[in-house]
């Protein structure tokens, strides 16, 4: 059973593109066939992100409006088996495609892929209301600041107002550093406030701004700490039980013990 | 110098100081009350209750924090602290 999964934030420059290309490459290498669709029209960047903006001849918009065959402006990613890029339109704005026209692309694609994920733009608008018109699940990306933890926190209760339920968070940028010194609100803190499941606590890496600058997706590194966090969230999507990483644990007093002991998360 | 804040206290650090104004305005956003809306409402309430009693004019409502519910549930809670001048209006 295929989904189409929206990743959304909100506040822009949280991560949702790095968050968009890594679980898709993860998942891609989970076996899955993934197909990554910019949605974000008008501020193209998946394509860099992804290393693939050399490649782009045809766009999402293209497709929309009958300039060319979606296979056409499907761009296969060569490094990785059933990895695929439906590219943004970069000379057109959001209003040039609506919602009924999303959810018919992305109903189209769910018959060829286990994964169509869908990388929004910032904002509540227009753009927005695209993204997530043919959406089944949401994965809602904040930082652990006020401003992205109240934008989230609008972005669920709008999901949920357009009906969609199936909703879970990311934690990105963890500063473990300053969470320890209690500088930074530990994930156990967004969670409380956001009341809604996490599925993946992703550390502030310096690797992803290498493998940004790059255009290769730092979950390709499992040894790396992104990575890894990347790869644990494309295997909460299919549904699998994995712990969190060790990031947050020993903040407090029985948080010690509790690493001590062996409790720890 | 030893801070005793941060050797024992939570209070003072940036982390907590955030998820206290987090919880606080994501009360207002969630129920979508602006100052205006409150405004009305406490013209309204004013109007309602000065039929039965006198009362001062100038109170003030606030949706205030979280309270714990029997089953653990939080919810925001509508306060209003309404001085009573005289109760010689009551009739009945």
């Amino acid at each position: 059973m295929s989904q189409v999964i929206v990743i959304t934030s909100g506040k822009g420059g949280v991560g949702k593109t790095t968050t968009s290309a890594n679980v898709g490459t993860a998942l891609t290498l989970l076996g899955r066939q993934v197909v990554l669709v910019d949605a974000d029209i008008g501020l193209r960047n998946l394509d860099v992100v992804m290393g693939l903006e050399n490649r782009i001849v045809y766009d999402l918009v293209d497709v929309v409006e009958g300039r060319c065959r979606l296979k056409q402006a499907l761009i296969k990613d060569k490094r990785f088996e059933g990895l695929f890029l439906l590219p943004a339109a970069q000379t057109r704005d959001k209003n040039a495609v609506s919602p009924e026209q999303m959810k018919k692309l992305c109903d189209t694609l769910r018959e060829e892929f286990d994964y169509v994920i869908l990388d929004c733009p910032a904002g509540i608008e227009q753009g927005f209301k695209n993204a997530i018109a043919g959406a089944d699940r949401a994965l809602v990306v904040t930082t652990p600041e006020v401003s992205a933890v109240r934008d989230a926190d609008r972005i669920i209760g709008l999901l949920e107002s357009n009906g969609i339920s199936n909703t879970q968070l990311i934690i990105n940028r963890v500063r473990m550093n300053m969470v320890k010194r209690g500088d930074m609100m530990a994930m156990d803190d967004v969670v409380e406030i956001l009341a809604i499941d996490l599925i993946g606590v992703v550390p502030d890496d310096e690797n992803i701004v290498v493998s940004t600058n790059r255009g290769e997706p730092a979950a390709i590194e499992a040894n790396t700490l992104a990575g890894k966090a990347f790869r644990n969230i494309a295997d909460r999507v299919e549904g699998k039980e994995i712990p969190f990483l060790d990031l947050t644990t020993g903040n407090n007093f029985v948080g010690k013990l509790k690493k001590v002991f062996g409790f720890g998360n | 110098m030893l801070d005793f804040n941060s050797l024992f206290g939570r209070k003072n650090k940036s982390s907590s100081v955030a998820k206290d104004r987090l919880k606080l305005v994501l009360i207002h956003d969630r129920i979508n009350c602006s100052t205006e809306l409150l405004e009305m409402m406490r013209a309204d309430i004013l109007a309602v209750i000065s039929k039965y009693v006198d009362i001062d004019d100038d109170f003030n409502i606030e949706i205030s924090n979280i309270q714990c519910e029997e089953g653990g549930k939080k919810s925001p809670v509508l306060s209003a602290n309404i001085p009573i001048k005289n109760l010689k209006k009551v009739n009945n």
